[in-house]
């Protein structure tokens, strides 16, 4: 039957690509042979094995666009991590990397289901977000869509040139970033945690009905979560996706 | 702040092991409280010992699924939180 998918299996992917991103995050970019496609906001379980057999996993968000030829992952480096560090220093061109997918169809968005678009990101949170970002722009139906996007420093925004560039001369995509910790001089954007304020001030009305995507660390989203319901936002139209505090 | 809390789609991996159909759309109703919601919008609750989701309403654990780690592929799943599952076809 169609739309009945096929048992969800493991596969070795290549990777292609990586490249870094910031200083603590990094894009691997993979081939994979037999990728049926997915659709913005999904993520891939990927798996490393030890030579004694011990197994870790881990889910990373898909970031490119269901368009893009490439699968790309972002990856963000902890120190404590069991997988990230393997990923992000080890991981080389041309090796393999075992993962299955696309996997989750509820944290996902397609062109066809409209707008307006708003997007909540705290650091690497961004990575099914910028899929979406990329696939309505592949697509070019002219969705408004909206990034909210709090990052540690300048240097941390990631993906910020690709953001800016596509953001340029293009009145339905709008950036606005916050910066936490530390601004560069001369900094006019916020510098400060995402607040029911700030979200008052950037957000669509609920009167527009956006499709609200958040993904982030926790505390970051069960904010931005509440501070969008308690400004009238409907809660089924918020959806949410927690990295947890640990990651890996 | 619980440290395991995440969204119910981070029991989409484990769960597409066992289900065929999309289950982070699949619509849940809660045996307790009666709420009705995908799967993606319950909590989760990820460890090393297994994977529960519980209603976002109540807190009710709906699903509890343990897989065993070594050996055959075998899984233990505990539905009887949800009163029932609507499943459905992608268009």
């Amino acid at each position: 039957m169609a739309g009945i998918p096929r048992k969800l299996a493991w596969r070795v992917a290549e990777v292609a690509e990586t490249s870094p991103d910031t200083p603590r995050t990094k894009s691997l970019f993979l081939e994979i042979p037999g990728w049926e496609g997915h659709r913005a906001g999904q993520h891939v379980d990927v798996r490393l094995t030890a030579e004694d057999g011990y197994q870790a996993e881990r889910s990373y968000s898909i970031a490119s666009a269901p368009e893009d030829g490439r699968v790309e992952l972002l990856v963000e480096r902890l120190e404590d991590g069991e997988v990230s560090p393997y990923l992000t220093d080890e991981l080389r061109a041309g090796d393999g990397l075992e993962l299955r997918g696309p996997i989750g169809g509820w944290f996902a968005w397609e062109a066809r289901e409209g707008g307006p678009l708003l997007l909540v990101a705290g650091g690497s949170g961004i990575a099914p977000l910028m899929a979406m970002i990329r696939h309505s722009r592949a697509a070019g139906n002219g969705t408004p869509v909206r990034l909210l996007f709090s990052s540690r420093s300048y240097e941390d925004i990631i993906f910020r040139d690709e953001l800016e560039r596509l953001a340029t001369g293009d009145e339905t995509l709008e950036i606005i970033h916050t910066l936490t910790r530390s601004a560069p001089p001369g900094w006019e954007g916020y510098d400060r945690r995402i607040d029911e304020e700030m979200l008052g001030e950037v957000a669509f009305s609920p009167k527009e009905r956006p499709l609200v995507f958040v993904c982030g660390p926790t505390l970051l989203v069960e904010a931005v979560a509440t501070a969008l319901v308690g400004l009238g936002h409907d809660p089924s139209r918020v959806k949410t996706e927690r990295f947890g505090p640990t990651g890996g | 702040m619980d440290e395991n809390r995440l969204d119910g789609n981070a029991a989409a991996g484990v769960l597409a092991e066992i289900f065929t159909f999309e289950i982070t759309t699949a619509l849940a109703t809660c045996a307790r409280c009666g709420a009705a919601g995908e799967v993606g919008s319950q909590m989760a609750y990820v460890s090393e010992i297994g994977t529960v989701v519980r209603c976002s309403a109540c807190d009710n654990a709906l699903i509890r699924v343990v897989r065993q780690e070594d050996g055959p592929q075998r899984y233990w799943l505990d539905l009887k939180g949800v009163e029932y599952l609507q499943l459905q076809e992608r268009l």
